[in-house]
């Protein structure tokens, strides 16, 4: 059971009527890249919505490490090792694009300072915000931001919004990273970019990242596993080829 | 290079010289008691206009019971500094122990109206927080001669008027350090966060209830401090004086002075109570009418200056921030860094594809289709 990072029971959830999830197993191992596929409406951010605390699932439960996240609020959950990016970018739009950033690391324990300390301006605060600031554009550094640091995120090109999002979620210091069709809205060019940059913060950051995507292309050339989704019910799941080579697969994506 | 990392804290210094300048002149060659007193009221006004501004500009929250704060602050450090004039007399200790209190007793109120409040939000909270302010103010009006003075008002110990504005200037700086402090460290970029989009501050581990509750409650804080400074700067406080209209005006000075700005809301709080003093010294008798229509029409002026789009050429000549980069020699990428990308425009059209001439309406795919539902 240990050598789980994301494990989901029976996961679901309705919406009065509408089975929204149903009975959702999904087992991820360490430093995987998962991806979650279906068709539109087919439950995909919903299951994130479960994993990170937005939605009280209603039946079923997950574990992150071997240790049951259900029911704890989205913050709790965050500082528990879940970190997400959206399916449209939610960035802090009036803030400077290393702002965001040092958002993200303000609930780390290594940069605790409490409120005191940083209204009279103790040492402890100097401290503490060098090592944030330091940390931030490490963190910058590796996607790329770094020149943009002190310009407003929302006037950064889309592709950028999308690598500072996920830039915020890694601040975290996540140990499953939750993306949510992270290639939308890309140029080829972005989205071979994007592969080798998820790539790179896999091994960087020893982390296990779970996605959504659409582009199969990106799906097939990432993923090692994954499981399609159709109407809130798991359709199939396995290794990446053989799973969208499934006719079920084919059928619930073309029709017929 | 080194002035920069104090950029912050121009205001401060600023407001700190003024504030020297005055002492000396008091101690000079004295000031007229009106200027002391339109001193004080400036004061009082840009306390209140910078600690709401942390509510309604940082955190993003529509309050409208700030006046209610400052009624409580008013009345509890009123009534301190007497009980306390037997012991300390009308010493600096008492003035100050007084301040301390009022704004103790109103961020307590903040604390407990801010808990089931702040699960509200926009236009909800406003309700709540005028209704806070409403009741406050009628609670006051009701009480016995001997507690709190009743419709007839509280008396406040007399303190020494040379040496009360001094005061209000210190604390005034104190809040100005407390705010810009904050909103410069890592709680202060929480509160913005949740002001910006409080679902990715949620995602992202801010405990938005925590960080909402301490912004409301350094704001009712200060609001306390300014209702206790009041309270000694008039000698006899009203408690119709702490009514919506109050709380409103406070918010006009705010969002008059630029939202989320420190800097625009002392401007706009001293222009503003210094505006509606000259008109009240100006206008008397028959003319008192004119008072409100003349403020209103300098609002309305404000507004229409900084919103209309027929006067778009004129506010770039003259945009003071440019007018500063150009100064100072910024790099121009800088400056003009919010110029649309063209070929990184958030779409999964090409750009090819927009342009090319080959599109058939009937084209399930064609790019005229694929607009017309954004259009939408």
């Amino acid at each position: 059971m240990g050598n789980y990072v994301l494990e989901t029971k029976n996961l679901g959830i309705t919406f009065g009527g509408l089975k929204a999830a149903e009975n959702v197993n999904i087992k991820i191992k360490k430093n995987q890249i998962y991806g979650l596929v279906g068709p539109n409406g087919a439950g995909k951010t919903t299951i994130f919505n479960l994993l990170t605390g937005v939605y009280m699932p209603t039946e079923g439960t997950f574990l992150l490490n071997g240790e049951e996240l259900k029911g704890k609020s989205q913050e709790a959950i965050n500082h528990k090792g879940i970190a997400r990016t959206f399916q449209n970018i939610r960035l802090f739009n009036n803030m400077s694009v290393i702002r965001n950033v040092l958002v993200g690391l303000s609930n780390l324990p290594e940069y605790k300072c409490n409120l005191f300390e940083s209204i009279f301006r103790l040492p402890k605060f100097y401290k503490t915000e060098k090592a944030m600031r330091d940390k931030a554009k490490e963190l910058l550094k590796i996607f790329d931001l770094y020149e943009e640091r002190n310009n407003l995120s929302s006037n950064l090109p889309y592709g950028k919004q999308r690598m500072l999002e996920i830039a915020r979620a890694l601040a975290t210091n996540p140990s499953l990273l939750l993306l949510d069709e992270p290639a939308a809205g890309m140029n080829p060019n972005e989205t071979a970019e994007l592969m080798e940059k998820i790539r790179l913060i896999r091994d960087k950051f020893d982390i296990t990242v779970l996605l959504i995507e659409h582009d199969m292309k990106f799906v097939s050339g990432l993923c090692d596993e994954i499981t399609v989704l159709n109407f809130g019910t798991v359709l199939v799941e396995g290794d990446t080829k053989t799973a969208l080579n499934d006719p079920e697969v084919i059928k619930a994506y073309i029709g017929g | 290079m080194k002035l920069k990392k104090f950029k912050h804290y121009y205001s401060t210094f600023i407001i700190t010289a003024i504030a020297v300048i005055f002492t000396v002149f008091s101690a000079g060659i004295g000031l007229e008691k009106s200027t002391i007193y339109l001193l004080e009221k400036i004061i009082i006004a840009v306390i209140l206009a910078v600690s709401l501004n942390l509510v309604v500009g940082f955190l993003g929250e529509l309050s409208l019971g700030h006046a209610g704060f400052m009624c409580v602050g008013a009345y509890l450090g009123g009534k301190f500094s007497a009980i306390m004039l037997p012991n300390l007399g009308n010493s600096a200790l008492n003035l100050i122990a007084s301040i301390i209190v009022g704004g103790l007793v109103a961020a307590l109120c903040g604390a407990i109206i801010g808990l089931p409040a702040l699960r509200l939000k926009g236009d909800y909270l406003a309700i709540v927080t005028l209704g806070f302010g409403e009741i406050v103010k009628s609670i006051f009006q009701n009480t016995s001669r001997e507690s709190f003075g009743g419709a007839l008002g509280l008396e406040t110990p007399r303190f020494d008027k040379e040496q009360l504005f001094i005061y209000a200037f210190i604390a005034l700086i104190i809040t100005l350090l407390v705010v810009t402090n904050l909103m410069n460290s890592k709680h202060g970029r929480a509160i913005t966060s949740i002001r910006d989009n409080e679902i990715a501050a949620r995602a992202t581990g801010i405990n938005v209830t925590k960080y909402k509750l301490y912004a409301f409650i350094i704001s009712s804080f200060f609001a306390g401090v300014a209702g206790v400074l009041y309270s000694f700067s008039n000698y006899n406080i009203q408690s119709s004086k702490f009514g919506y209209n109050y709380s409103i005006e406070i918010l006009v000075m705010v969002v008059l002075g630029g939202i989320g700005s420190i800097n625009g809301s002392i401007i706009a709080a001293t222009l503003i109570t210094f505006i509606n003093t000259e008109f009240a010294t100006i206008l008397t008798g028959n003319l008192a009418v004119l008072q409100n229509l003349l403020y209103a029409i300098i609002l309305i002026l404000i507004v229409i200056f900084g919103n209309s789009p027929a006067l778009e050429s004129f506010r770039e000549k003259y945009d003071v921030k440019k007018l500063f980069a150009k100064i100072r020699k910024n790099d121009p990428s800088t400056i003009n860094s919010d110029e649309a990308h063209w070929d990184k425009i958030p779409t999964k059209i090409s750009m090819d594809e927009l342009f090319s001439l080959d599109v058939t309406n009937n084209d399930q795919n064609s790019v005229l289709n694929i607009q017309d539902k954004e259009g939408k």
